[in-house]
């Protein structure tokens, strides 16, 4: 074990410093919090900046485009973007971290070769058509059909919780190809493009009253066959690859901000009781951003572990406990939404989406400590 | 950047591990620290490691492993105390930061340490009056009231003490990573056992999700303590933020994950038979030394409004 700064490591957030300081002094104000065509030129204009000084995608491999960096370079990245107040990955979020790490282990060469430049250069913006209505933590029971016709699957069905549907160019799409299949076993994991006819959006209003998420309404929508990540009736395992992301390293940059807020609010509190709660908290955050060490080095040597599997379900309840407390120690200033309020607004996500944290209790429960398992 | 053990710390822990089993097994443990069990901890190197050219890091992992196997007695503070200048070597030796006359203390081997504000000092055993207690919070770990220190002879300055403080509060931290690892392994291994209602309690979520809890602290505290112990070798910027975040996730993982192994254990969680509650009080006796979780929060707090 040893956390001494590594010279290559330095040299790299040296260099990133050195960039982000002369980029974001020509950043444009950002836009209106829900104009969705304006929030996709921001977020690939500045992916495309990350892209051309070769900052897009670090553990991508080089033969896609990547810059093959270690996962320390990464954690690196995230902290010192976040730190400098750079713009969030945004409406990249999808293309960048699930369907392009899906295509990267599981796409056909043409699929990597359409898809995975033009999402790193920012021109190409993904969404997500997992959950449905009635296939929430069940989401081997989505019930979306896709029939083969030939060349084609016929797709018609209703996800839920799309974001980003709105400006997306692509769908990274689960679809039921064999009804009769056991659940898990008849999924099919499809390229969407968002311009074919018979796909309906619908935004939904969230609790912050902006619509980052969308409902998709498919209407026999014709889908290549060629668009089939993996075979048929594989999807599930599909997205498995999908989702091990989430639970990895994908909170470097909310636990910079947690810590950030943190900080803001130990220069407001005066109460001592207040100060030490804020304190205990704030452990639990170095803890959280420990535990991502730990996931990262990990993942350096290829191993994947208990911190890995924890840290989602640590950090969204740590996360809680700050959003709870900002408010108290705001006092009556907490009557308006300021940007703390919404910040506590927004983290009542973070328990809920990707894998609610019962789900992440009854994974961690079976998966790493061997319990029996749930009926499903 | 690596906070994962390297392949010698992990030979280091498993032998340690083979160790414990074979020497210092429960009923061995349940019998309580003797002068013996303090020459087998000696011999097998856990005071002298540090100055036979381990780390931080090296002790932490061992420190983990005691703790996981509950080694009673004064071995933090012995630890501490190895190479100290005009310090009785190769005896129990243990310690208090509070002196006040009528101050409860666990018990402290041939001589006590006397950690204050402005520096450190030693006291012979011979020089402190004190009257055990008769029932102490945890059988294994005898407490003395104190009532008197007729001589005490300087050791160092409050540099040292700082130093010994951060290094003590350290090494409770991972020895608590081991209570709290040691209780989910209890809980788990009972969940698997124990049949209700036609099947493993262990398959109910309300029992799953209290030792998925049990995981998620254990694994944060190790991830702190860890991280706290390689900023001491030298791997980051503020030691004592590090060290006093350690101390409150390790603290508060080996209290939480004593009661909910107890809970899990149901009525046999509330036998003396059943090991548990011996884990529990552990975790409670560490609580008050070196700092408190609640001393250590507070700093943290404090230190946060800093720059």
């Amino acid at each position: 074990m040893d956390l001494r700064p590594d010279p290559d490591d330095e040299a790299f957030r040296d260099g990133l410093r050195t960039w982000l300081t002369d980029a974001l002094a020509t950043l444009p104000p950002p836009p209106a919090r829900d104009d969705w065509p304006a929030r996709r030129a921001y977020d690939t204009a500045w992916q495309r900046r990350l892209h051309d000084a070769g900052y897009a995608g670090l553990g991508w491999p080089r033969e896609h485009g990547g810059q093959d960096r270690p996962p320390g370079q990464q954690l690196i990245f995230w902290e010192e973007c976040t730190r400098a107040g750079a713009p969030y990955v945004g409406v990249n979020f999808v293309g960048l971290l699930h369907a392009g790490p899906t295509l990267i282990a599981e796409g056909t060469a043409p699929q990597q070769a359409a898809h995975l430049p033009r999402i790193l250069a920012g021109d190409e913006v993904w969404c997500q058509g997992f959950s449905e209505p009635e296939a929430g933590s069940d989401l081997a029971a989505l019930r979306t059909r896709a029939r083969r016709h030939g060349d084609r699957y016929v797709v018609r069905g209703h996800k839920i919780w799309c974001s980003f549907a709105q400006v997306a160019d692509y769908c990274e799409l689960l679809v039921r190809t064999d009804p009769d299949a056991p659940k898990h076993r008849g999924l099919t994991w499809l390229i969407l493009p968002m311009d074919r006819p018979g796909i309906t959006i619908r935004p939904i209003r969230t609790v912050l009253g902006t619509s980052e998420f969308c409902e998709l309404f498919l209407d026999d929508v014709e889908v290549p066959v060629e668009n089939r990540v993996g075979a048929e009736n594989d999807g599930w395992r599909v997205t498995q690859v999908t989702l091990a992301h989430e639970r990895g390293t994908a909170f470097v940059s909310e636990l910079v901000d947690a810590r950030r807020l943190a900080r803001t609010l130990a220069r407001r509190v005066g109460d001592d009781d207040l100060r030490r709660e804020l304190g205990r908290v704030a452990a639990e955050l170095d803890a959280c951003w420990a535990l991502t060490k730990r996931t990262v080095t990990q993942a350096a040597l290829g191993r994947t572990g208990a911190p890995a599997m924890v840290m989602k379900l640590a950090y969204s309840e740590a996360r809680q406990r700050l959003g709870e407390l900002s408010l108290r120690i705001l006092g009556d200033d907490a009557l308006e939404v300021s940007p703390i309020v919404e910040e506590r607004l927004r983290t009542l996500a973070l328990p809920i989406a990707a894998g609610t944290s019962q789900i992440q209790r009854n994974i961690i429960a079976e998966r790493l400590l061997g319990l029996p398992r749930e009926p499903r | 950047m690596r906070l994962e053990p390297t392949d010698d710390q992990e030979a280091l822990v498993a032998s340690l591990r083979t160790l414990l089993a074979r020497g210092l097994p429960m009923e061995r443990v349940r019998a309580g620290f003797d002068r013996a069990m303090h020459d087998q901890l000696a011999a097998a190197g856990v005071f002298s490691l540090r100055a036979d050219g381990f780390g931080w890091a090296d002790a932490a992992l061992v420190f983990e492993e005691l703790g996981r196997a509950l080694v009673p007695g004064p071995i933090v503070w012995t630890h501490l105390a190895h190479g100290l200048p005009g310090v009785p070597q190769g005896v129990p030796v243990g310690g208090t930061e509070r002196a006040a006359p009528g101050t409860l203390i666990p018990a402290f081997g041939e001589a006590l340490l006397l950690l204050g504000p402005d520096g450190v000092a030693v006291a012979p055993a011979a020089a402190v009056r004190a009257e055990p207690v008769p029932r102490p919070l945890d059988p294994l770990t005898p407490v003395v009231r104190l009532e008197a220190i007729e001589r005490a002879d300087p050791v160092g300055d409050a540099a040292l003490a700082a130093e010994l403080r951060r290094g003590g509060a350290l090494l409770v931290a991972a020895t608590c990573v081991g209570i709290a690892a040691a209780c989910q392994d209890l809980a788990v291994a009972h969940a698997q056992a124990r049949e209700q209602f036609g099947r493993p309690v262990g398959s109910f979520q309300a029992v799953k999700h209290l030792c998925a809890d049990m995981a998620v602290r254990t694994e944060c505290a190790r991830a702190a303590t860890w991280a706290a112990a390689c900023t001491l070798d030298g791997g980051g910027d503020d030691p004592q933020r590090a060290v006093s975040a350690a101390k409150v996730t390790a603290g508060r993982a080996a209290v939480a994950n004593g009661r909910a192994a107890l809970q899990v254990h149901g009525g046999m969680g509330f036998t003396w038979e059943v090991d548990v509650h011996l884990y529990l009080r552990r975790a409670w006796v560490l609580d008050r030394v070196f700092g408190t979780v609640d001393e250590h929060a507070a700093a943290v707090g404090a230190a946060l409004a800093g720059p």
